[in-house]
């Protein structure tokens, strides 16, 4: 038996990575949790998107809110080929996220995700995956050019409800 | 290290276990700080509102994760009471963003709920959710009122809201029940509610 709040798995990138996926994921929790931290890019400044059960099709959405520290900003994808959970990250600004997935095991409603992160900017996305199939792998994947850098992590944690 | 020894239903038959670990062959019990108090899916029929009652006092903060949506209408907010309080007294502010532009809000002060996240209705997609997470903090404390923050939101593939939001309950009281409803209509069949407590160091 699961216990209520548990690291999954845990990868730290030792070289520059375009994408990491957790993939065999049970369906033994209720939620789940992907942590990501000290992520930067080697080049440029693009954005972070998560995907599920390597789907790579435009099944996807999602909305953001953004504060640059003199703006505050909001905009959305349509049909994407992933959720856009963190951006603001650079060569030098490394950021953070914390991605809530919930009831990913279920298989009658769509899965949405909230998620909050700090880079450059502070925000948060909701996105959503339009599929009722139980999430099995997580993918957290650059689109833009280079990679994740060295020493970026990933943890997943599982949420068990009674 | 003295050997531990188990005698079970079979000890008469089989003689005596010896052990070289103070377990004896049981799974450590594993003391956790988030722990699940109690959780609710509702069935077919909906349901107009979700309470959890008899809450612990056991722990340090609590933490409600939610995906919900309702049985008509469109985009809402939840509501958060507390100890059955119906009277006008929390207050709230929200930041969300609705895909074009960002803006701050409340709903009026004083005010009878705390707004907790966002919820879709039947004019969204069908299977399209509302999710959330609501933190309240030193729910059991008698000497502050009780603040909450949560972070949710809910997308369509085109239209959706992406909602930072805080709360107050002016009442030094300690939390033993929670109650959530939607803004209008009743919660529809599958919207899942989930209550965590978070323990501090002993």
């Amino acid at each position: 038996m699961p216990a209520t709040y548990e690291p999954i798995a845990t990868t730290t990138l030792g070289s520059t990575t375009a994408s990491v996926t957790f993939s065999s994921i049970s369906g033994a929790y209720t939620d789940l949790v992907l942590v990501c931290g000290s992520l930067a890019y080697v080049t440029g400044d693009d954005d972070a998107f998560v995907r599920f059960n390597s789907d790579t099709g435009t099944n996807y959405s999602w909305t953001q809110l953004n504060g640059t520290g003199s703006t505050t900003t909001s905009n959305r994808g349509t049909s994407t080929s992933g959720i856009r959970s963190i951006n603001g990250m650079s060569t030098t600004d490394k950021g953070t996220a914390i991605i809530n997935i919930q009831n990913y095991a279920n298989t009658t409603t769509y899965k949405t995700t909230v998620s909050r992160h700090s880079t450059s900017f502070a925000g948060a996305f909701v996105g959503v995956w339009r599929n009722t199939a139980a999430i099995t792998s997580v993918t957290v994947i650059n689109l833009g050019a280079g990679g994740f850098a060295s020493n970026s992590t990933f943890t997943l944690y599982g949420v068990k409800a009674a | 290290m003295t050997p531990v020894y188990k005698l079970s239903a079979n000890s008469v038959k089989n003689g005596r276990t010896v052990y070289g670990s103070m377990l004896a062959g049981n799974t450590a019990f594993i003391a956790t700080s988030f722990e699940s108090i109690a959780t609710t899916t509702v069935d077919s029929y909906g349901s107009s509102s979700v309470t959890f009652s008899s809450i612990p006092a056991t722990y340090s903060h609590l933490q409600v994760r939610a995906i919900n949506r309702k049985t008509g209408g469109t985009w809402g907010q939840t509501r958060l009471t507390v100890n059955s309080d119906t009277g006008n007294n929390y207050a709230n502010h929200m930041l969300y963003g609705d895909g074009s532009s960002a803006a701050s809000g409340n709903n009026g002060f004083p005010i009878n709920w705390i707004s907790g996240g966002v919820e879709t209705g039947t004019t969204q997609s069908a299977s399209v959710f509302g999710s959330y997470v609501i933190d309240i903090l030193d729910y059991a404390n008698t000497n502050k009122y009780k603040t909450t923050r949560s972070l949710g939101g809910g997308d369509n593939n085109g239209s959706g809201y992406c909602w930072f939001s805080s709360g107050v309950w002016m009442n030094t009281n300690a939390i033993t029940s929670i109650t959530l409803t939607p803004e209008n209509n009743n919660y529809a069949q599958y919207s899942h509610f989930a209550l965590y407590g978070i323990k501090g160091a002993a």
